[in-house]
This record gives structure tokens, sequence and C-alpha cells, in this order.
């Protein structure tokens, strides 16, 4: 071993060193890498789950509001049998929602007769039988009417179908329970049309060219084979349409024609449980009663929302479920 | 050949009848509505002019513009996008890249969906109790927008999941074969080949908030204000409250005032969901995969 080898070898070793360092380098580097990535995971994970915290603080703060309210004053009885809704009254204060619960039911009855029909035809024109050209122009012209501001549908209501209700019906004021209806069932047309879109085009291939295979008419082949296999998606869509029609603040406000009452017909005028908070919130005093009471209408509607929503998720849920398995 | 006997032919009349009371059920949705915007441009447009635009209103809302509903509509909007956007895509990101299979994930899937099926008037509520009362944010536009943007945030996190997962999954294999990590794989191969989608899906959002009224009723929005807001803690009027307003609360406004307020709440919100599809349109055809 000469003087040569010797320092090659100690070259190599400090190498080796050098190349260790470079891994201890890199290994120190990685796990700063990793411990960002960690933190910027966290982050991602809490946006995340940002929406379960949202819907359990809408539910938490209009709890809290409506709280003393509750814990006092409410009954249950009252809230739901009485017709009289009286935060103002001068002999008897009353908080009696039935009148406003029947209101948003017979609204959103009368925009459910029109809107399903309605809704469920077109989407199975529109999937089934419809010309590629026509249909991207009647889908565009359907979704459009989704992007139509609620407020502006009242506005509609109001200047158009007001007058038209006059002129048809010879009634003095056009705004009641079928205006808003009509309204209504343009607002959710949109969503029930699309839904069913989805819940067409997801029934397999298979199915409907086993059915054209038996020698089954285009419209033999909807009736029994496609409706019947898109059953949950068509329930999920009204379900949703449903949801939409009573959550509807605005438009409902401005068609309905701010009378509480219970009603006997479709020409009569009436008030929503949604249109009543969003009337009177104004100018009930902050903390007081009446402001109490219309957070408690504010709870029933989160909690109507959320039971639709439930029932409808599971729908759609078990579909998806049913088509991997 | 096939004989056509009755029942064959009477298969066919009902094929026949049906395909024209469906596309009966069809026309009679697109007419009206054609009617209906129709009206609104026939009767809205001869009012609008540039001192429409560009004016206060003026003797009690029944003459003059809407400058200052519009700017305060643009405040709502700029800030309620700034808070909902990052917000809801790290949330897409994180249901679409990360989330496992589980009861977690399934709660966050339900919790989007009841956020987006709760009704408006239960945010305004909401966002009283939360933003105006307890962060003490006051009737301002912060509050509103604080509104708008847990209002929007379902139609972001929903648009850009979608997005996100319509980048092909080899993308990312080949990433992380590459040695990059999982969030270097997202801040470099995903997001660049989704950017467009969410972006489609931002925009869109931006129409929504636009619109709505009963959220901000309580939360931000005046009746009347002579002045531009200075800050966000100040109040604003906005376009679709002061079209709330003048159809309403004020009387003996002129036909064509609200009709041309009606036109270009409907034009902004359509103008922004045009430039949403032409967005979607142009990166669908020069999609590189």
């Amino acid at each position: 071993m000469n003087l040569t080898d010797v320092t090659q070898k100690r070259g190599a070793i400090s190498d080796m060193e050098k190349s260790k360092n470079n891994v201890k380098e890199i290994l120190r580097k990685k796990r700063n890498v990793i411990s960002s990535e960690k933190m910027i995971e966290t982050f991602i994970f809490l946006c995340g789950i940002s929406s379960i915290l949202f819907i359990f603080s809408i539910f938490v703060f209009i709890f809290k509001e409506a709280y003393p309210f509750l814990s006092t004053r409410f009954e249950l009885k009252e809230f739901f049998l009485s017709p009289q809704w009286m935060p103002n009254g001068e002999a008897k204060v009353e908080y009696g929602g039935m009148a406003l619960l029947m209101g948003t039911v017979a609204v959103t009855f009368v925009s459910i007769c029109l809107s399903v029909p309605l809704g469920m035809g077109a989407a199975i024109f529109i999937s089934e039988f419809c010309p590629p050209r026509l249909r991207e122009i009647t889908k565009i012209i359907i979704e459009s009417l989704a992007a139509i501001p609620s407020v502006v549908w009242g506005f509609i209501a109001i200047t158009m179908i007001n007058p038209l209700l006059i002129a048809v019906f010879n009634i003095p004021v056009g705004l009641n329970v079928l205006n808003a209806g009509i309204i209504l069932a343009f607002m959710s047309i949109p969503v029930i049309v699309s839904l069913s879109e989805d819940a067409f085009r997801s029934v397999p291939t298979s199915f409907i060219e086993a059915g054209y295979a038996m020698g089954a008419t285009r419209f033999e082949v909807i009736r029994r084979v496609i409706i019947p296999a898109a059953k949950k998606g068509l329930i999920a869509a009204i379900l949703l349409g449903v949801g939409r029609a009573v959550g509807e603040t605005m438009a409902v406000l401005m068609a309905s024609g701010h009378s509480i009452r219970i009603v006997s017909s479709v020409m009569e005028p009436t008030r929503t449980l949604t249109a009543t908070i969003a009337a009177e919130l104004g100018e009930s005093p902050k903390g007081g009663e009446h402001y109490q009471a219309l957070f408690t209408i504010g709870l029933a509607l989160f909690t109507i929302s959320f039971i639709i929503n439930f029932l409808a998720s599971r729908l759609i849920g078990k579909k998806r479920r049913g088509k991997k398995g | 050949m096939f004989q056509q006997n009755e029942l064959i032919k009477k298969k066919y009349v009902t094929e026949r009848l049906v395909k024209a009371i469906l596309g009966l059920m069809t026309f009679a949705l697109i007419i009206p509505t054609l009617l209906i915007l129709g009206t609104l441009v026939v009767k809205g447009a001869p009012a609008i002019s540039f001192d429409f635009i560009f004016t206060y209103p003026e003797k009690g809302m029944t003459a003059g513009g809407i400058f200052p509903a519009l700017v305060g509509t643009i405040w709502l909007v700029v800030i309620s996008l700034l808070l909902t956007c990052p917000l809801g895509i790290m949330a897409a990101i994180y249901l679409s890249e990360y989330a496992p299979d589980n009861k977690l994930t399934r709660m966050i899937n339900l919790a989007i969906l009841n956020l987006a099926g709760v009704p408006s008037i239960v945010h305004a509520l909401f966002g009283l109790g939360a933003f105006v009362l307890f962060f003490k944010f006051g009737t301002s536009i912060l509050a509103a927008s604080c509104t708008l943007a847990v209002m929007n945030l379902p139609v972001v996190i929903a648009s850009t999941r979608e997005s996100l997962q319509s980048v092909p999954q080899s993308f990312r294999m080949a990433s992380l074969n590459c040695g990059a990590s999982r969030w270097q794989t997202i801040r470099y191969v995903v997001l660049p080949n989704s950017i467009s989608g969410i972006l489609t899906g931002v925009i869109f959002s931006v129409s929504r908030a636009a619109g709505e009224t009963a959220p901000i009723l309580f939360t931000g929005a005046a009746f009347y204000l002579p002045f531009l807001p200075s800050d966000v803690f100040s109040q604003c009027m906005a376009l679709s409250m002061h079209l709330f307003t003048i159809s309403t609360q004020v009387v003996g406004v002129p036909d064509s005032y609200p009709y041309a307020t009606a036109l270009v709440l409907i034009g902004v919100v359509f103008l922004v969901n045009t430039i949403s599809v032409g967005f979607r349109y142009y990166f669908r055809k020069h999609r590189k995969w």
C-alpha cells in the first residue's frame, strides 16, 4: 500500500462522508417538506369539514336567538294549531303558526301540481324525443329560468302574472296563492328538469336496449323501463323541487298578497312562513318576543329543509350504490 | 316483412300522441319564459341610458338612476367571493383528493347538500344572529358578504370538486411516481389542469350572489343611501334590494323605472353566466387530454 493509495482512500472516505451529509441534508429537507405538507393538509382538512361547521352553527345561532321564546312563551299547541298570528295584537298577543304553515303548504302544493308534470314531461321530451339541435336550445332556455333572481320573479308576479290573472279570472287583485304557485313552479322547474334528466341518463343503456330488443316502442321503453329504473332519482327531483318551493322567500313575499289566513281557494291571498320572517323581522325590536318568535319560525324552516334534503340525499345515494354493486 | 297489424298500428299512434303531448308540455314552458324575458327587455330597454346607470336615485327613488345600487352589488359580490373562493376550493380539494370513503366524508357531503338547500331567509337569520350580532360586524357590507359567502359555499365546492375529478387519474399517478408529494401533485399537476373549471364555477357563483335579496335584507343592505360605501363596515344599497323597494315599497314609481332596474339585474346575471359558459366551452375545446 503506498501513499497515493492512502490519500485516495481518504478521499473516498471524505467523499462518503460528504454524501452522508448530503443524504442527511436531503432527509432534513424532506422532513421540512413533510412537516409543511402536514400543515397544509391539516388546513385543507379544516376547510373540508367547514360545511359541517356551518350547518351546525346555523342551527346553533338560530336556536340561540329563538331559545328565550322557546323556553317561556312557546306552546306547541298554539304554534301548530292556532291560526292567529298576532304578534302586535292589542287585546291578545298570539303566535299561531298554522295559517302560515297552511300558506306554505298551499303555495307549495299549487306549484308542485304545475311543475312536476310539466318538468317531468319536458325532461322526458328533452332526453328521449328531442332532436339534438332543439335539445341544446331548450336546455339553455330552461336553465336560464334558474338564473333569474328571485326578486325579479317577484317583480314578474306583480307586473305580468297579476294583470293576467285579473283579466282571465275576473278578480279584483291577482296576488294570491295561484300567482305565487305559478311563480314557484317556474322557479323549481329547472331543478326538477335537470335532476330528472340526470336520473334518466343514469339508467343503464343495456336495460333500454333490452327493451327495444323485445320489440317495444319508444314510449313503452320509457314507461316500462326508464321510468321504473329512474324512480328514486325522480322522487329526489320532486323532493328538491318541494324544498325549493318551501324555502323561496322574496318571490313569494311579493306574489302571495300578504294576508294571514287559512286559504279555501287558490284565488285568495296568503302569507307563507318565509315571507312572514322577511316582512316582519325588520320591524320587530331586536331581542323582543316577536323577534324570537320569528327565529322560531326560522328554526322550523331549517328543520323542514333538513328533512327534505336528508331524504333526497338518501334516495340519490342509494341509487349510486346500487349502480356500483 | 313484418306485418302491420292493428296492435302495432295502435302502438305507433300512441307513440306519436305521447310525443306530441310531451312536446306541447315543453313548449308550454318555453313560450312563457321567452314572453317574460321579451317583456322585460321591451319595457326596460328604452329607460336604460348612461344617466340611468351612472346617477343617483332622485325624488324619493321615483326617478334618476341606480348607480349606488350597482356599486353596492359589486362590493357585496367581490367581498363574498374573496371569502368563499379559498374556503370552497380548499374544501373541494379535501373532498376530491384526500377524503377517504368513511362516515365523516358522508357527513360532509350531507352537510353540503343541506347547506345548498337551506332557505335563503334562514341564511339571513343566521347572518343576523352570527355576523351582525355575535361577531358585532353590525349591519354592514362585511356581514352581508359573509352571509352570501356561506350561501355560495356549496355551489363553489360542488363545481370545483367536479372539475378536480375531471383531471385524469393517470396525471396524478405520473406525478406521484416522479417522487412528488401529495400536495406537490395537487399544487403543480391537478390545480393547473382544472383551474378553468374552477373559474367557471366561481364565476357562476357570482351571478347567484348578485341576485340574492333575502340574505342581505337584514344584514347589510339599505333602502336608500345618498352616498357610496366607504369601507366594509358601512351599509350599502344593492340592485336586488333596490328592485324590491321600488316595486313594492315606494308609491308613484313610473313603470319603466323598475323594469329597467330588473333588466339591469338580469343583464348582470346573464352576462356573468354567459362568460362562465363561454369559459367552459373554450377550455373544453383546448383541453390537453
